[in-house]
């Protein structure tokens, strides 16, 4: 029964919605603390001296876990589709119309998030966490933060990636929100269609948050 | 007043399960808009055998959409571009004049092409063999109301058990999934007072036969339930993901 987790379609499949909905909460979790960048600089560094609290330090390895955890078992399940397909594609296309243009691109489009992602830990994590554990000697503190995020957000090129990259999440977010529900089980006739559209909600509320703030920067807006 | 069509068929030759197939092009003149497409495809068997040809070999039986034999992957679509009907029941009218018609067989690992268009959808037999039964007897016929069942989960049993098991929910999955397939049989029982009692068995067993025959991990696509012919829900994917996971946390 406990490696029902590795032997089992379902079983994979549900490691990949509950390391979802966990990546989730942390892109909740996230943004909200970003949304203080627009609180101006005394706002964001109070919000910044949380995350050098030992209980944040805790939840890195647990949080980067929980991103492994998800890729390589999206990676694992893509290859074992790619082979249930058979070795003879349609010559005429696949036609057959689905929940979401989104549900047919999850793994490209989980791919193009994991590309940003490590750009986005380079341009920050690399210079605030990761020095921390390296012993502090570079480290950007708290206080000296809002001029990181401000500085690389004013620069066009950055920032419209950015903006980029969460639209791009945006529909990965469309279709993981719901299909975690219905891979779970917690889904029915009358649930789907209201899942999904909570889905596209909260993967909406998040995505605007997050552009608001580069648009906020390259506008030319904050200390 | 008839109506005739002049159509060019690209159709996928392949002598045997190892032999490497190829398309091969026909050209059918004067079909008549109210025939059927397995009546066009015996037009050209006619025409293949006057002309001392080998004919097509693909699958059928009832030819009223209720055996679940018929199959053939036409322009994009199992059973071709109309809704919810199986390949027998698809007419010539949905085609225009002159139209290229591309016809190929299910295309997944779990089914392998046997000839021509016919592929060996024996691994859903082997799925049902796991534990898509109830296993006791259970009398005749009861009374009506000897065993009161819900309007509700009356009708969801009756919905999953339309699945012919035609096997077009694999051939449109863009993983091979036999998910909507297991799902609606293990519905089909699940929901009603005999087959309750072994549901969680019968889960775990399907699904495990059912990854063992090489068939694909299900992505909610939805794709499965827009080729239907008999408009099975992807709700009963999630009740079997539901009694699937319930039965491995009580072990």
């Amino acid at each position: 029964m406990k490696l029902f987790i590795i032997n089992s379609s379902i079983g994979r499949k549900l490691i990949m919605s509950l390391s979802g909905l966990f990546l989730f909460l942390f892109l909740t979790l996230h943004c909200f603390l970003n949304m203080f960048l627009l609180g101006g600089p005394s706002a964001y560094t109070a919000v910044n001296d949380i995350m050098e609290l030992p209980v944040v330090t805790i939840m890195v390895p647990i949080l980067a876990a929980g991103f492994v955890i998800h890729i390589l078992y999206a990676l694992w399940l893509y290859w074992q589709n790619y082979r249930a397909r058979g070795e003879v594609g349609y010559a005429s296309g696949k036609k057959s119309e689905t929940t979401s243009w989104a549900a047919r691109n999850m793994v490209i489009l989980g791919l193009i998030v994991l590309l940003f992602i490590v750009l986005h830990l380079t341009q920050f994590w690399a210079k605030m966490q990761l020095q921390s554990f390296l012993g502090g000697a570079n480290q950007v503190h708290a206080d000296q933060s809002y001029d990181l995020v401000a500085n690389q957000f004013r620069n066009p090129i950055v920032s419209i990636l950015y903006i980029i990259w969460y639209w791009v999440l945006w529909f990965h977010l469309t279709h993981g929100f719901w299909s975690a529900f219905q891979t779970i089980g917690i889904d029915n006739k009358k649930w789907q269609p209201r899942l999904q559209i909570i889905g596209i909600i909260y993967a909406t509320i998040l995505a605007v948050c997050f552009t608001s703030i580069n648009l906020y920067f390259l506008f030319g807006f904050g200390a | 007043m008839e109506k005739t069509i002049h159509i060019t068929l690209k159709i996928w030759r392949q002598k045997g399960p190892q032999a490497k197939g190829a398309f091969e092009t026909y050209q059918l003149n004067d079909i008549s808009t109210d025939s059927s497409f397995l009546e066009m495809l015996d037009i050209l068997n006619e025409k293949l055998i006057s002309e001392k040809k080998e004919t097509i070999v693909f699958d059928h039986d009832c030819r009223e959409g209720i055996c679940g034999m018929c199959s053939l992957y036409i322009n994009g679509h199992p059973h071709g571009p109309d809704e919810d009907v199986t390949t027998c029941q698809l007419h010539m009218r949905k085609f225009k004049d002159g139209e290229t018609i591309i016809v190929e067989p299910w295309r997944s690992r779990g089914f392998p092409v046997i000839k021509d268009l016919m592929v060996d959808r024996s691994a859903f037999d082997k799925i049902i063999q796991a534990g898509g039964f109830v296993s006791v007897t259970t009398g005749g016929v009861p009374d009506a109301n000897a065993i009161p069942i819900s309007k509700e989960k009356a009708d969801e049993a009756m919905d999953a058990a339309s699945c012919i098991g035609c096997g077009a929910c694999v051939a449109a999955c863009k993983n091979g999934s036999a998910m909507l397939f297991v799902a609606a049989k293990v519905s089909q029982l699940a929901l009603l007072p005999q087959g309750k009692i072994e549901a969680s068995r019968r889960a775990k067993a399907m699904v495990t036969k059912m990854d063992e025959l090489g068939f694909g991990n299900c992505t909610n696509t939805g794709a499965c339930e827009s080729e239907c012919p008999k408009n099975v829900s992807i709700s009963h994917i999630a009740r079997l993901n539901r009694e699937f996971l319930k039965a491995k946390l009580k072990d």
